[in-house]
């Protein structure tokens, strides 16, 4: 039988939700006996195969493009997870949310303390950037939500096992952190 | 006759004393009834609704509500569980909780809750309502995105302080807290020993170069849920 196939990205995210996956040590190569790795930063490939059972989401959207790569992961993944603050509630991108779009973007490259001739980007091909970043549940339907800057690598294992092994998971107390 | 009252909660049979609420009665007996705008040294606010139980077929709130002899309280059912968990939500989206940035993480009661209810994410949108901050101080500074005017604060300064330095203005969704004088907190007699300062239950009063002091892992909350030491206490 076919192994299911697994699908990561990271939106307006930092990575770090990535390195808790890698985090999980030795216990990737029982991960790759369980998965196949399809779409992913991880392995670099870069177009979906075909559709995926599980797909990991970090970060919020902040600009369109983001938008963009989630409605395309919920168009092929089966089970789509919200991983980290970032991806739950926009996390620190999100801490823009409360300054106008246009003072954001005067502060980042007119009047920043290390701007040099500065101009606001204004390129057709940028993704454009959203009034507000917003959480991926808030743009698509998520099925599951692991919190924690970044996740717990343990809370990401047991998870992922117990979806795959259809079991309901057991998490200890200490696991589930927003932090 | 005796002065002990005889109830049970969630089937235990309990004693409490005439004169106590539910919650102290609770607390006294091991039972932990979740809470967040009481504290034992103040008088209870009973504005959260958190520690909302069932008696005698009725929704009531544990802590203004004085213990009666036979009460049937039922705490830790699904339904009132699930309640909590929408209003613990309802804080989180109407503020800003960037718990990842927060001095307060692993030692605030906002989050402990959150934890012990465990929410993964809250069911509504998230608002990130306009909120300020008052710095004017040299030791202290409020933090308006973190607040969930639960009135501890105003509470301990009144009754514990015996100041009145703090205040809620506004209404509704704009109701805040505010120190009383035009040039802000550094316009008040306030102290980072004061317990109007300690007692907030989240990251709104910060005392200033104190934070991040305790390492992950051996913060408050990390390792046991807020409640423990109640439940552990018998
Ligand atoms: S500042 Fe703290 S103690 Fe005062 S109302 Fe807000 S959350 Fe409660
Ligand atoms: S703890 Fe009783 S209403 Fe807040």
């Amino acid at each position: 039988m076919a192994k299911p196939k697994i699908a990561t990205t990271s939106l307006a995210g930092c990575f770090g939700c990535h390195m808790s996956v890698l985090d999980i040590d030795e216990r990737i190569l029982k991960l790759a006996e369980l998965v196949d790795f399809d779409k992913s930063p991880i392995n670099d490939i870069k177009r979906f195969t075909g559709q995926c059972e599980v797909g990991l989401i970090e970060g919020g959207c902040a600009n369109a493009e983001n938008v963009e790569v989630l409605r395309y992961f919920r168009d092929h993944c089966k089970i789509l997870i919200s991983l980290g603050e970032c991806a739950i509630m926009g996390g620190l991108p999100a801490m823009r949310n409360g300054i106008p779009l246009k003072e954001c973007l005067q502060e980042a490259f007119l009047n920043g303390p290390s701007v040099v001739d500065g101009m606001i980007p204004n390129d057709p091909d940028l993704p454009l950037i959203l009034d507000k970043v917003y959480p991926c549940h808030e743009v698509v339907k998520i099925d599951y939500f692991l919190p924690g800057c970044p996740p717990n690598a343990d809370l990401i294992w047991e998870s992922l096992v117990a979806l795959l092994s259809g079991k309901e998971a057991d998490l200890p107390y200490e696991l589930i952190k927003y932090d | 006759m005796s002065d002990t009252i005889n109830f049970t909660i969630d089937g235990k049979d309990c004693q409490g004393k005439k004169g106590q609420s539910i919650i102290q009665a609770a607390d006294d007996n091991g039972v932990y009834i979740p809470r967040l705008c009481y504290h034992p040294e103040l008088t209870p606010g009973g504005s959260c609704r958190i520690c909302t139980v069932n008696v005698n077929g009725r929704q009531m709130a544990a802590c203004t509500t004085p213990v009666a002899e036979g009460m049937l309280i039922f705490n830790d059912t699904p339904e009132l569980q699930d309640m909590r968990r929408a209003l613990v939500e309802m804080l989180f989206i109407e503020g800003n909780h960037f718990c990842p940035s927060c001095e307060r993480s692993g030692n605030c009661e906002l989050q402990a809750l959150a934890y012990r209810l465990g929410i993964m994410a809250p069911r509504f949108p998230y608002m990130f309502p306009q909120r300020t901050i008052d710095a004017s101080h040299p030791q202290i500074y409020i933090d308006g995105n973190r607040c969930i005017q639960c009135g501890r604060c105003v509470r301990a300064a009144e009754e514990l302080d015996g100041k009145n330095i703090l205040g809620f203005i506004g209404r509704g969704p704009f109701l805040k807290i505010k120190a009383s004088s035009s040039r802000g907190l550094a316009g008040v007699e306030i102290k980072p020993t004061d317990r109007c300062v300690q007692l907030c239950p989240v990251g709104t009063i910060i005392v200033k170069e104190t934070a991040y002091r305790t390492p992950i892992g051996e913060r408050q909350y990390d390792k046991k849920p807020i409640g423990a030491e109640i439940e552990g206490s018998h």
